[in-house]
Protein backbone atom coordinates (compact mmCIF):
# COMPACT_ATOMS: atom_id res chain seq x y z
CA UNK A 1 0.00 0.00 0.00
CA UNK A 2 1.32 3.44 -0.91
CA UNK A 3 2.07 6.03 1.80
CA UNK A 4 0.38 5.99 5.18
CA UNK A 5 -2.74 3.90 5.13
CA UNK A 6 -6.03 5.72 4.72
CA UNK A 7 -7.39 4.51 8.05
CA UNK A 8 -4.30 5.50 10.07
CA UNK A 9 -5.04 9.23 10.17
CA UNK A 10 -8.66 8.54 11.11
CA UNK A 11 -7.61 6.14 13.88
CA UNK A 12 -4.96 8.56 15.16
CA UNK A 13 -7.63 11.26 15.30
CA UNK A 14 -9.64 9.17 17.77
CA UNK A 15 -6.85 8.56 20.26
CA UNK A 16 -6.15 10.64 23.32
CA UNK A 17 -2.54 11.78 23.75
CA UNK A 18 -0.57 9.67 26.20
CA UNK A 19 -3.05 6.78 26.05
CA UNK A 20 -2.17 3.11 26.37
CA UNK A 21 -2.76 1.37 23.06
CA UNK A 22 -2.71 -2.23 21.91
CA UNK A 23 -2.57 -2.69 18.13
CA UNK A 24 -3.69 -6.14 17.01
CA UNK A 25 -2.11 -7.29 13.77
CA UNK A 26 0.25 -4.34 13.85
CA UNK A 27 2.18 -5.27 10.68
CA UNK A 28 5.48 -3.40 10.52
CA UNK A 29 4.42 -1.18 13.42
CA UNK A 30 4.00 2.00 11.39
CA UNK A 31 0.66 2.92 13.00
CA UNK A 32 2.07 2.54 16.51
CA UNK A 33 5.15 4.48 15.54
CA UNK A 34 2.97 7.26 14.17
CA UNK A 35 0.87 7.24 17.35
CA UNK A 36 3.91 7.32 19.55
CA UNK A 37 5.59 10.12 17.65
CA UNK A 38 2.49 12.28 17.25
CA UNK A 39 0.53 11.47 20.42
CA UNK A 40 3.12 10.05 22.80
CA UNK A 41 1.03 6.93 23.31
CA UNK A 42 2.40 3.97 25.21
CA UNK A 43 1.85 1.10 22.83
CA UNK A 44 2.26 -2.57 22.17
CA UNK A 45 1.61 -4.37 18.92
CA UNK A 46 0.73 -7.98 18.26
CA UNK A 47 1.87 -9.59 15.04
CA UNK A 48 2.32 -13.19 13.95
CA UNK A 49 4.35 -12.79 10.76
CA UNK A 50 8.06 -13.56 11.30
CA UNK A 51 9.09 -11.13 8.58
CA UNK A 52 7.28 -8.21 10.19
CA UNK A 53 8.73 -8.57 13.69
CA UNK A 54 12.18 -7.14 12.86
CA UNK A 55 10.40 -4.37 10.92
CA UNK A 56 8.51 -3.45 14.09
CA UNK A 57 11.75 -3.45 16.04
CA UNK A 58 13.26 -1.10 13.44
CA UNK A 59 10.23 1.14 13.89
CA UNK A 60 11.09 1.24 17.58
CA UNK A 61 7.81 -0.20 18.82
CA UNK A 62 7.04 -2.95 21.30
CA UNK A 63 5.89 -5.97 19.34
CA UNK A 64 4.74 -9.31 20.68
CA UNK A 65 4.73 -12.26 18.33
CA UNK A 66 1.47 -14.03 19.12
CA UNK A 67 -1.49 -15.55 17.33
CA UNK A 68 -4.59 -13.41 17.72
CA UNK A 69 -6.73 -16.44 16.98
CA UNK A 70 -5.86 -17.79 20.42
CA UNK A 71 -7.24 -14.68 22.09
CA UNK A 72 -5.57 -12.14 24.35
CA UNK A 73 -5.23 -14.32 27.45
CA UNK A 74 -1.84 -12.82 28.30
CA UNK A 75 -3.43 -9.41 28.84
CA UNK A 76 -5.23 -8.25 31.96
CA UNK A 77 -8.77 -6.82 31.81
CA UNK A 78 -8.89 -3.09 31.23
CA UNK A 79 -5.13 -2.80 30.76
CA UNK A 80 -5.39 -0.55 27.68
CA UNK A 81 -7.27 2.62 26.81
CA UNK A 82 -7.68 1.55 23.20
CA UNK A 83 -7.36 -1.75 21.40
CA UNK A 84 -7.00 -1.34 17.64
CA UNK A 85 -7.77 -3.92 14.99
CA UNK A 86 -6.92 -2.36 11.69
CA UNK A 87 -7.92 -4.20 8.49
CA UNK A 88 -7.52 -7.57 10.19
CA UNK A 89 -10.99 -8.55 11.39
CA UNK A 90 -12.06 -9.78 7.96
CA UNK A 91 -9.15 -12.21 7.87
CA UNK A 92 -9.74 -13.75 11.28
CA UNK A 93 -11.34 -17.12 11.95
CA UNK A 94 -12.80 -16.16 15.27
CA UNK A 95 -14.06 -12.64 14.69
CA UNK A 96 -16.69 -12.76 17.44
CA UNK A 97 -14.18 -13.74 20.07
CA UNK A 98 -11.59 -11.13 19.15
CA UNK A 99 -14.14 -8.32 19.41
CA UNK A 100 -15.15 -9.40 22.89
CA UNK A 101 -11.49 -9.82 23.83
CA UNK A 102 -10.81 -6.27 22.63
CA UNK A 103 -13.40 -4.95 25.03
CA UNK A 104 -12.17 -7.12 27.87
CA UNK A 105 -8.60 -5.87 27.55
CA UNK A 106 -9.35 -2.29 26.46
CA UNK A 107 -11.79 0.41 27.48
CA UNK A 108 -12.54 1.17 23.85
CA UNK A 109 -12.02 -0.72 20.62
CA UNK A 110 -11.22 0.71 17.21
CA UNK A 111 -11.66 -1.46 14.13
CA UNK A 112 -11.28 -0.67 10.47
CA UNK A 113 -12.94 -3.00 7.98
CA UNK A 114 -13.38 -2.93 4.23
CA UNK A 115 -17.06 -2.41 3.39
CA UNK A 116 -18.33 -5.21 1.19
CA UNK A 117 -21.43 -3.13 0.58
CA UNK A 118 -19.48 -0.43 -1.30
CA UNK A 119 -21.21 0.19 -4.63
CA UNK A 120 -18.37 -1.04 -6.85
CA UNK A 121 -18.36 -4.34 -4.96
CA UNK A 122 -22.09 -4.61 -5.45
CA UNK A 123 -21.76 -3.96 -9.18
CA UNK A 124 -18.94 -6.45 -9.61
CA UNK A 125 -21.05 -9.01 -7.79
CA UNK A 126 -24.13 -8.08 -9.84
CA UNK A 127 -22.01 -8.70 -12.93
CA UNK A 128 -21.43 -12.16 -11.62
CA UNK A 129 -17.87 -11.76 -10.37
CA UNK A 130 -16.27 -11.56 -6.92
CA UNK A 131 -15.03 -8.01 -6.31
CA UNK A 132 -11.36 -7.33 -6.99
CA UNK A 133 -10.29 -3.72 -6.34
CA UNK A 134 -8.18 -1.51 -4.06
CA UNK A 135 -9.88 -2.68 -0.86
CA UNK A 136 -10.14 -6.28 -2.04
CA UNK A 137 -6.98 -6.82 -4.03
CA UNK A 138 -7.13 -10.61 -3.84
CA UNK A 139 -8.95 -13.18 -5.94
CA UNK A 140 -11.42 -15.57 -4.42
CA UNK A 141 -8.85 -18.37 -4.43
CA UNK A 142 -5.98 -16.53 -2.76
CA UNK A 143 -7.73 -14.11 -0.44
CA UNK A 144 -6.92 -14.14 3.27
CA UNK A 145 -10.33 -12.53 3.85
CA UNK A 146 -12.80 -15.05 5.19
CA UNK A 147 -15.25 -12.92 7.14
CA UNK A 148 -16.41 -10.13 4.91
CA UNK A 149 -19.27 -7.90 5.93
CA UNK A 150 -21.09 -4.78 4.88
CA UNK A 151 -21.34 -1.70 7.05
CA UNK A 152 -24.89 -2.67 7.96
CA UNK A 153 -23.89 -6.26 8.77
CA UNK A 154 -21.29 -5.04 11.22
CA UNK A 155 -23.69 -2.68 12.93
CA UNK A 156 -26.34 -5.37 13.28
CA UNK A 157 -23.66 -7.64 14.75
CA UNK A 158 -22.74 -4.97 17.30
CA UNK A 159 -26.36 -4.58 18.42
CA UNK A 160 -26.69 -8.36 18.80
CA UNK A 161 -23.46 -8.60 20.79
CA UNK A 162 -24.14 -5.59 23.01
CA UNK A 163 -21.27 -3.65 21.52
CA UNK A 164 -21.94 0.08 21.65
CA UNK A 165 -20.72 1.95 18.57
CA UNK A 166 -19.40 5.30 19.72
CA UNK A 167 -18.37 6.59 16.36
CA UNK A 168 -18.48 5.46 12.74
CA UNK A 169 -16.34 6.98 10.00
CA UNK A 170 -17.01 5.75 6.47
CA UNK A 171 -14.17 6.51 4.07
CA UNK A 172 -13.39 6.41 0.43
CA UNK A 173 -9.90 7.13 -0.85
CA UNK A 174 -9.01 8.57 2.52
CA UNK A 175 -11.91 11.05 2.59
CA UNK A 176 -14.88 10.83 4.87
CA UNK A 177 -18.17 9.93 3.24
CA UNK A 178 -21.13 11.63 4.89
CA UNK A 179 -24.19 10.32 3.03
CA UNK A 180 -25.09 6.75 2.06
CA UNK A 181 -22.07 5.31 3.89
CA UNK A 182 -22.91 1.67 3.15
CA UNK A 183 -22.94 2.47 -0.56
CA UNK A 184 -20.25 5.12 -0.87
CA UNK A 185 -17.77 4.09 1.81
CA UNK A 186 -15.18 1.53 0.78
CA UNK A 187 -13.58 1.43 4.24
CA UNK A 188 -15.17 1.98 7.64
CA UNK A 189 -13.60 2.82 10.98
CA UNK A 190 -15.57 2.16 14.17
CA UNK A 191 -14.83 3.23 17.69
CA UNK A 192 -16.83 1.18 20.18
CA UNK A 193 -17.27 0.27 23.81
CA UNK A 194 -19.18 -2.21 25.94
CA UNK A 195 -22.90 -2.22 26.55
CA UNK A 196 -25.76 -1.69 24.11
CA UNK B 1 46.93 -24.87 7.51
CA UNK B 2 45.24 -21.55 6.99
CA UNK B 3 45.49 -19.65 10.26
CA UNK B 4 44.07 -16.37 9.00
CA UNK B 5 41.03 -14.97 10.76
CA UNK B 6 37.79 -16.32 9.32
CA UNK B 7 35.44 -13.70 7.91
CA UNK B 8 33.42 -11.86 10.53
CA UNK B 9 35.27 -13.43 13.45
CA UNK B 10 36.59 -11.33 16.30
CA UNK B 11 39.81 -13.26 15.67
CA UNK B 12 42.25 -14.64 18.21
CA UNK B 13 41.25 -13.78 21.76
CA UNK B 14 42.95 -13.97 25.14
CA UNK B 15 41.15 -14.60 28.42
CA UNK B 16 41.83 -12.22 31.26
CA UNK B 17 41.48 -12.59 35.01
CA UNK B 18 40.02 -10.17 37.54
CA UNK B 19 40.77 -10.77 41.23
CA UNK B 20 38.50 -9.68 44.04
CA UNK B 21 39.44 -9.58 47.70
CA UNK B 22 36.23 -8.18 49.20
CA UNK B 23 34.04 -11.10 50.34
CA UNK B 24 31.00 -11.75 48.17
CA UNK B 25 27.97 -12.62 50.30
CA UNK B 26 26.05 -15.55 48.82
CA UNK B 27 22.36 -16.46 48.97
CA UNK B 28 23.15 -19.64 50.90
CA UNK B 29 24.39 -17.51 53.83
CA UNK B 30 28.06 -18.08 53.26
CA UNK B 31 30.45 -15.75 51.52
CA UNK B 32 33.48 -16.23 49.37
CA UNK B 33 36.82 -14.41 49.29
CA UNK B 34 39.12 -14.01 47.61
CA UNK B 35 37.88 -15.04 44.22
CA UNK B 36 38.76 -14.64 40.58
CA UNK B 37 36.65 -14.29 37.47
CA UNK B 38 37.98 -15.19 34.05
CA UNK B 39 36.57 -13.17 31.18
CA UNK B 40 37.07 -12.23 27.55
CA UNK B 41 36.20 -9.02 25.76
CA UNK B 42 35.59 -8.26 22.10
CA UNK B 43 35.29 -4.90 20.39
CA UNK B 44 36.12 -1.57 22.00
CA UNK B 45 34.57 0.23 24.92
CA UNK B 46 33.55 3.67 23.66
CA UNK B 47 34.54 6.95 25.29
CA UNK B 48 31.40 7.30 27.40
CA UNK B 49 31.45 3.60 28.30
CA UNK B 50 27.92 3.11 27.08
CA UNK B 51 28.33 0.33 24.51
CA UNK B 52 29.10 -2.65 26.74
CA UNK B 53 27.14 -5.88 26.42
CA UNK B 54 27.49 -8.63 28.97
CA UNK B 55 26.91 -12.18 27.72
CA UNK B 56 25.92 -14.68 30.40
CA UNK B 57 26.56 -18.35 29.82
CA UNK B 58 24.29 -21.33 30.35
CA UNK B 59 24.95 -24.72 31.86
CA UNK B 60 28.06 -26.00 30.16
CA UNK B 61 29.57 -22.93 28.52
CA UNK B 62 32.19 -20.42 29.56
CA UNK B 63 33.66 -16.96 29.09
CA UNK B 64 34.84 -18.05 25.64
CA UNK B 65 31.90 -16.62 23.75
CA UNK B 66 33.45 -15.57 20.43
CA UNK B 67 36.66 -15.83 18.45
CA UNK B 68 39.27 -18.53 18.88
CA UNK B 69 42.57 -19.11 20.64
CA UNK B 70 45.78 -18.56 18.69
CA UNK B 71 47.20 -21.83 19.98
CA UNK B 72 43.91 -23.71 19.55
CA UNK B 73 42.14 -22.34 16.46
CA UNK B 74 39.43 -24.99 16.53
CA UNK B 75 38.28 -23.81 19.94
CA UNK B 76 35.69 -21.33 18.69
CA UNK B 77 33.53 -19.39 21.17
CA UNK B 78 30.14 -20.91 21.94
CA UNK B 79 28.12 -17.99 20.56
CA UNK B 80 30.47 -17.04 17.76
CA UNK B 81 27.68 -17.31 15.19
CA UNK B 82 25.92 -14.26 16.63
CA UNK B 83 28.84 -12.17 17.96
CA UNK B 84 31.51 -10.60 15.76
CA UNK B 85 32.17 -7.83 13.28
CA UNK B 86 29.03 -7.34 11.18
CA UNK B 87 27.16 -10.09 13.06
CA UNK B 88 23.86 -9.48 14.90
CA UNK B 89 25.83 -8.55 18.03
CA UNK B 90 28.25 -6.38 16.10
CA UNK B 91 31.64 -6.02 17.76
CA UNK B 92 32.39 -3.04 15.51
CA UNK B 93 29.73 -1.25 17.55
CA UNK B 94 29.60 -2.97 20.90
CA UNK B 95 32.10 -3.93 23.57
CA UNK B 96 31.14 -7.49 24.42
CA UNK B 97 32.12 -9.29 27.61
CA UNK B 98 31.95 -13.01 28.31
CA UNK B 99 32.58 -14.19 31.86
CA UNK B 100 32.95 -17.60 33.45
CA UNK B 101 30.65 -17.68 36.44
CA UNK B 102 31.67 -18.23 40.00
CA UNK B 103 31.76 -21.95 40.73
CA UNK B 104 32.71 -22.66 37.12
CA UNK B 105 35.46 -24.91 35.85
CA UNK B 106 37.04 -22.75 33.17
CA UNK B 107 39.28 -20.60 35.33
CA UNK B 108 36.97 -18.64 37.60
CA UNK B 109 37.05 -19.61 41.26
CA UNK B 110 35.17 -22.87 41.66
CA UNK B 111 35.27 -26.27 43.31
CA UNK B 112 38.54 -27.12 41.54
CA UNK B 113 40.27 -23.99 42.91
CA UNK B 114 42.49 -24.05 45.95
CA UNK B 115 40.73 -22.95 49.13
CA UNK B 116 43.19 -20.51 50.73
CA UNK B 117 41.96 -21.64 54.17
CA UNK B 118 43.09 -25.25 53.64
CA UNK B 119 45.54 -25.15 50.79
CA UNK B 120 43.50 -27.89 49.10
CA UNK B 121 40.84 -27.76 46.38
CA UNK B 122 37.45 -26.60 47.65
CA UNK B 123 35.78 -29.75 46.32
CA UNK B 124 32.67 -30.59 48.29
CA UNK B 125 33.08 -27.52 50.48
CA UNK B 126 32.53 -25.06 47.64
CA UNK B 127 29.24 -23.27 48.37
CA UNK B 128 26.09 -23.72 46.31
CA UNK B 129 25.97 -20.56 44.25
CA UNK B 130 22.81 -19.11 42.73
CA UNK B 131 21.87 -17.05 39.69
CA UNK B 132 21.68 -14.01 41.98
CA UNK B 133 25.20 -14.68 43.27
CA UNK B 134 26.52 -14.90 39.72
CA UNK B 135 24.87 -11.61 38.84
CA UNK B 136 26.33 -9.96 41.95
CA UNK B 137 29.78 -11.22 40.95
CA UNK B 138 29.26 -10.01 37.36
CA UNK B 139 28.37 -6.56 38.73
CA UNK B 140 31.71 -6.47 40.51
CA UNK B 141 33.41 -7.36 37.26
CA UNK B 142 31.55 -4.45 35.66
CA UNK B 143 32.91 -2.18 38.42
CA UNK B 144 36.37 -3.54 37.75
CA UNK B 145 36.00 -2.72 34.05
CA UNK B 146 34.59 0.72 34.80
CA UNK B 147 31.17 -0.02 33.34
CA UNK B 148 28.43 1.75 35.21
CA UNK B 149 25.61 0.74 32.91
CA UNK B 150 25.44 -1.96 30.27
CA UNK B 151 23.83 -1.27 26.92
CA UNK B 152 22.49 -4.81 27.31
CA UNK B 153 22.86 -7.98 29.29
CA UNK B 154 22.06 -11.04 27.23
CA UNK B 155 21.91 -14.78 27.52
CA UNK B 156 20.08 -17.93 26.51
CA UNK B 157 18.57 -20.53 28.83
CA UNK B 158 20.31 -20.26 32.20
CA UNK B 159 22.16 -17.27 30.75
CA UNK B 160 18.79 -15.62 30.14
CA UNK B 161 17.88 -16.20 33.78
CA UNK B 162 20.92 -14.12 34.65
CA UNK B 163 19.92 -11.28 32.33
CA UNK B 164 16.41 -11.40 33.81
CA UNK B 165 17.88 -11.31 37.30
CA UNK B 166 20.08 -8.34 36.39
CA UNK B 167 16.96 -6.27 35.75
CA UNK B 168 15.77 -6.88 39.33
CA UNK B 169 19.09 -6.79 41.17
CA UNK B 170 20.63 -3.82 39.38
CA UNK B 171 17.76 -2.06 37.56
CA UNK B 172 19.78 1.07 36.83
CA UNK B 173 22.79 -0.76 35.49
CA UNK B 174 21.41 -2.00 32.17
CA UNK B 175 19.37 -0.44 29.38
CA UNK B 176 18.22 -3.69 27.82
CA UNK B 177 17.88 -7.33 28.74
CA UNK B 178 17.87 -10.05 26.08
CA UNK B 179 16.10 -13.03 27.58
CA UNK B 180 16.32 -15.95 25.14
CA UNK B 181 14.87 -19.46 25.59
CA UNK B 182 14.20 -18.71 29.24
CA UNK B 183 11.72 -19.71 31.94
CA UNK B 184 10.78 -17.80 35.09
CA UNK B 185 11.59 -20.94 37.09
CA UNK B 186 12.05 -24.65 36.49
CA UNK B 187 9.08 -26.98 36.21
CA UNK B 188 8.93 -30.22 38.19
CA UNK B 189 9.91 -32.02 34.99
CA UNK B 190 12.97 -29.76 34.54
CA UNK B 191 14.03 -30.39 38.15
CA UNK B 192 13.46 -34.11 37.67
CA UNK B 193 15.88 -34.25 34.74
CA UNK B 194 18.44 -32.30 36.76
CA UNK B 195 18.04 -34.70 39.65
CA UNK B 196 18.68 -37.71 37.41
CA UNK B 197 21.85 -36.00 36.20
CA UNK B 198 22.95 -35.26 39.76
CA UNK B 199 22.23 -38.78 40.95
CA UNK B 200 24.38 -40.15 38.13
CA UNK B 201 27.29 -38.08 39.45
CA UNK B 202 26.61 -38.47 43.18
CA UNK B 203 26.40 -42.26 42.95
CA UNK B 204 29.51 -42.67 40.82
CA UNK B 205 32.06 -44.48 43.05
CA UNK B 206 34.71 -42.08 41.75
CA UNK B 207 32.82 -39.10 43.18
CA UNK B 208 34.18 -39.59 46.71
CA UNK B 209 31.63 -37.22 48.22
CA UNK B 210 32.88 -34.43 45.97
CA UNK B 211 36.54 -34.62 47.01
CA UNK B 212 37.63 -36.77 44.08
CA UNK B 213 40.55 -34.44 43.26
CA UNK B 214 42.38 -35.70 46.37
CA UNK B 215 41.82 -39.28 45.20
CA UNK B 216 43.14 -38.58 41.73
CA UNK B 217 39.79 -39.72 40.43
CA UNK B 218 37.06 -38.18 38.21
CA UNK B 219 33.45 -39.33 38.20
CA UNK B 220 33.46 -39.57 34.43
CA UNK B 221 30.73 -42.23 34.30
CA UNK B 222 28.36 -40.02 36.24
CA UNK B 223 29.23 -36.96 34.19
CA UNK B 224 28.68 -38.87 30.96
CA UNK B 225 25.21 -39.96 31.97
CA UNK B 226 24.42 -36.48 33.29
CA UNK B 227 25.35 -34.96 29.97
CA UNK B 228 23.40 -37.59 28.04
CA UNK B 229 20.25 -36.82 30.01
CA UNK B 230 20.78 -33.11 29.55
CA UNK B 231 21.37 -33.47 25.85
CA UNK B 232 18.07 -35.26 25.34
CA UNK B 233 16.25 -32.28 26.81
CA UNK B 234 18.04 -29.82 24.51
CA UNK B 235 16.75 -31.42 21.33
CA UNK B 236 13.23 -31.68 20.03
CA UNK B 237 11.69 -35.05 19.23
CA UNK B 238 11.52 -34.00 15.57
CA UNK B 239 15.13 -32.82 15.47
CA UNK B 240 16.27 -36.15 16.92
CA UNK B 241 14.04 -38.06 14.52
CA UNK B 242 15.34 -36.21 11.49
CA UNK B 243 18.97 -36.35 12.58
CA UNK B 244 19.06 -39.97 13.75
CA UNK B 245 15.71 -41.66 13.34
CA UNK B 246 16.16 -45.36 13.95
CA UNK B 247 19.37 -45.47 11.96
CA UNK B 248 21.72 -48.24 12.99
CA UNK B 249 25.41 -47.68 13.40
CA UNK B 250 26.48 -50.85 11.67
CA UNK B 251 23.44 -51.48 9.52
CA UNK B 252 22.08 -54.37 11.56
CA UNK B 253 21.00 -55.24 15.07
CA UNK B 254 23.61 -57.08 17.12
CA UNK B 255 21.52 -58.22 20.08
CA UNK B 256 23.80 -56.68 22.67
CA UNK B 257 24.44 -53.54 24.68
CA UNK B 258 27.05 -51.89 22.56
CA UNK B 259 25.72 -48.77 20.88
CA UNK B 260 23.59 -49.93 17.96
CA UNK B 261 21.32 -47.04 17.15
CA UNK B 262 22.96 -43.84 15.94
CA UNK B 263 21.31 -41.89 18.72
CA UNK B 264 22.99 -44.11 21.32
CA UNK B 265 26.33 -43.60 19.74
CA UNK B 266 25.74 -39.85 19.50
CA UNK B 267 24.78 -39.54 23.16
CA UNK B 268 27.74 -41.62 24.27
CA UNK B 269 30.05 -39.49 22.18
CA UNK B 270 28.59 -36.26 23.57
CA UNK B 271 28.72 -37.61 27.12
CA UNK B 272 32.29 -38.83 26.77
CA UNK B 273 33.52 -35.59 25.25
CA UNK B 274 31.85 -33.55 27.99
CA UNK B 275 33.25 -35.69 30.81
CA UNK B 276 36.76 -34.98 29.56
CA UNK B 277 36.58 -31.25 30.19
CA UNK B 278 33.78 -30.50 32.62
CA UNK B 279 34.00 -30.65 36.38
CA UNK B 280 31.38 -32.74 38.17
CA UNK B 281 31.17 -30.43 41.20
CA UNK B 282 30.51 -27.52 38.90
CA UNK B 283 27.83 -29.48 37.07
CA UNK B 284 26.10 -30.32 40.33
CA UNK B 285 26.13 -26.70 41.42
CA UNK B 286 24.93 -25.28 38.13
CA UNK B 287 21.97 -27.67 38.03
CA UNK B 288 21.12 -26.59 41.58
CA UNK B 289 21.34 -22.93 40.58
CA UNK B 290 18.82 -23.72 37.85
CA UNK B 291 16.51 -25.50 40.26
CA UNK B 292 16.65 -22.69 42.81
CA UNK B 293 16.04 -19.88 40.33
CA UNK B 294 12.63 -18.46 41.10
CA UNK B 295 12.51 -14.67 41.31
CA UNK B 296 8.80 -14.76 42.18
CA UNK B 297 9.37 -16.90 45.27
CA UNK B 298 9.92 -13.94 47.59
CA UNK B 299 6.85 -12.21 46.12
CA UNK B 300 4.19 -14.80 46.84
CA UNK B 301 4.76 -16.41 43.47
CA UNK B 302 3.87 -13.20 41.64
CA UNK B 303 6.45 -12.68 38.91
CA UNK B 304 5.13 -9.23 38.05
CA UNK B 305 5.79 -8.08 41.61
CA UNK B 306 9.24 -9.64 41.40
CA UNK B 307 9.94 -7.56 38.30
CA UNK B 308 8.39 -4.35 39.62
CA UNK B 309 11.86 -2.91 40.22
CA UNK B 310 12.98 -3.57 36.63
CA UNK B 311 13.67 -0.53 34.43
CA UNK B 312 15.23 -2.20 31.41
CA UNK B 313 13.62 -2.73 28.03
CA UNK B 314 13.36 -6.39 27.08
CA UNK B 315 13.75 -8.63 24.10
CA UNK B 316 12.25 -12.00 24.98
CA UNK B 317 12.66 -14.84 22.47
CA UNK B 318 11.34 -18.39 22.60
CA UNK B 319 11.39 -21.30 20.18
CA UNK B 320 8.26 -23.25 19.34
CA UNK B 321 9.83 -26.71 19.64
CA UNK B 322 11.65 -25.98 22.90
CA UNK B 323 9.97 -28.33 25.35
CA UNK B 324 12.54 -27.74 28.06
CA UNK B 325 11.68 -24.02 28.37
CA UNK B 326 8.55 -23.89 26.23
CA UNK B 327 7.16 -20.65 24.74
CA UNK B 328 4.42 -20.57 27.42
CA UNK B 329 7.15 -20.02 30.00
CA UNK B 330 8.48 -17.04 28.06
CA UNK B 331 4.96 -15.70 27.75
CA UNK B 332 4.74 -15.74 31.56
CA UNK B 333 7.73 -13.44 31.60
CA UNK B 334 6.17 -11.22 28.92
CA UNK B 335 2.94 -11.00 30.90
CA UNK B 336 4.82 -9.94 34.03
CA UNK B 337 6.65 -7.28 32.03
CA UNK B 338 3.38 -6.01 30.54
CA UNK B 339 1.88 -5.73 34.01
CA UNK B 340 4.78 -3.45 34.87
CA UNK B 341 4.27 -1.47 31.65
CA UNK B 342 7.84 -2.16 30.61
CA UNK B 343 9.04 -2.02 27.03
CA UNK B 344 9.12 -5.54 25.66
CA UNK B 345 9.50 -7.18 22.30
CA UNK B 346 8.64 -10.86 22.14
CA UNK B 347 9.62 -13.17 19.31
CA UNK B 348 8.35 -16.74 19.11
CA UNK B 349 10.55 -18.41 16.53
CA UNK B 350 9.14 -21.41 14.72
CA UNK B 351 12.42 -23.34 14.78
CA UNK B 352 12.62 -27.14 14.67
CA UNK B 353 15.66 -27.61 16.91
CA UNK B 354 14.22 -27.49 20.42
CA UNK B 355 16.01 -25.72 23.27
CA UNK B 356 19.32 -25.76 21.39
CA UNK B 357 17.83 -23.38 18.82
CA UNK B 358 19.12 -20.41 20.79
CA UNK B 359 22.67 -21.45 19.88
CA UNK B 360 21.94 -22.08 16.22
CA UNK B 361 21.97 -19.85 13.20
CA UNK B 362 18.28 -19.42 12.44
CA UNK B 363 17.82 -16.48 10.06
CA UNK B 364 14.56 -15.26 11.65
CA UNK B 365 16.04 -15.38 15.13
CA UNK B 366 19.24 -13.67 14.09
CA UNK B 367 17.33 -11.02 12.11
CA UNK B 368 15.35 -10.19 15.24
CA UNK B 369 18.44 -9.95 17.45
CA UNK B 370 20.15 -7.85 14.80
CA UNK B 371 17.21 -5.45 14.52
CA UNK B 372 17.00 -5.17 18.29
CA UNK B 373 20.70 -4.44 18.66
CA UNK B 374 20.52 -1.87 15.85
CA UNK B 375 17.92 -0.14 17.97
CA UNK B 376 20.15 -0.26 21.06
CA UNK B 377 23.01 1.13 19.01
CA UNK B 378 20.85 4.02 17.79
CA UNK B 379 19.63 4.64 21.33
CA UNK B 380 23.09 4.89 22.89
CA UNK B 381 24.10 7.13 19.96
CA UNK B 382 21.20 9.48 20.77
CA UNK B 383 21.97 9.39 24.49
CA UNK B 384 25.58 10.43 23.78
CA UNK B 385 24.54 13.53 21.83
Amino acid sequence: MKGPRADFAVIAGRIRPGAKVLDLGCGDGSLLRHLRESLDVRGYGIEIDDAKIPACVKNGINVLQMDLESGLSGFDPGSFDYVILSLTLQAMKNSERILSEMLRVGREGIVSVPNFGYWRNRIQLAMGRMPVNDEFPHHWFDTPNIHLCTLTDFEVFCVQHRIRILERIALHEGREVSSLPNLRGSLVVYRFGSGA
Amino acid sequence: MDTSTPARSVGAVTPQTASFSEPLPLRCGRSIAPYELVYETYGRLNADRSNAILVCHALNASHHVAGFYADDPDNVGWWDNIIGPGKPVDTDRFFVIGVNNLGGCFGSTGPMSIDPATGRPYGASFPLVTVEDWVAAQARLADHLGIERFAAVMGGSLGAMQSLSWTRQFPERLRHALVIACAPNLSAQNIAFNEVARQAILTDPDFHGGDYYAHGATPVRGLRVARMVGHITYLSDDAMASKFGRQLKNGSIGYGFDPEFQIESYLRYQGGKFAEYFDANTYLRITKALDYFDPALDFGGDLSKALAAARAAFLVVSFTTDWRFAPERSREIVQALLRNQLDVTYGEIDAPHGHDAFLLDDPRYHALVRAYLDRIHAEIGRAAR
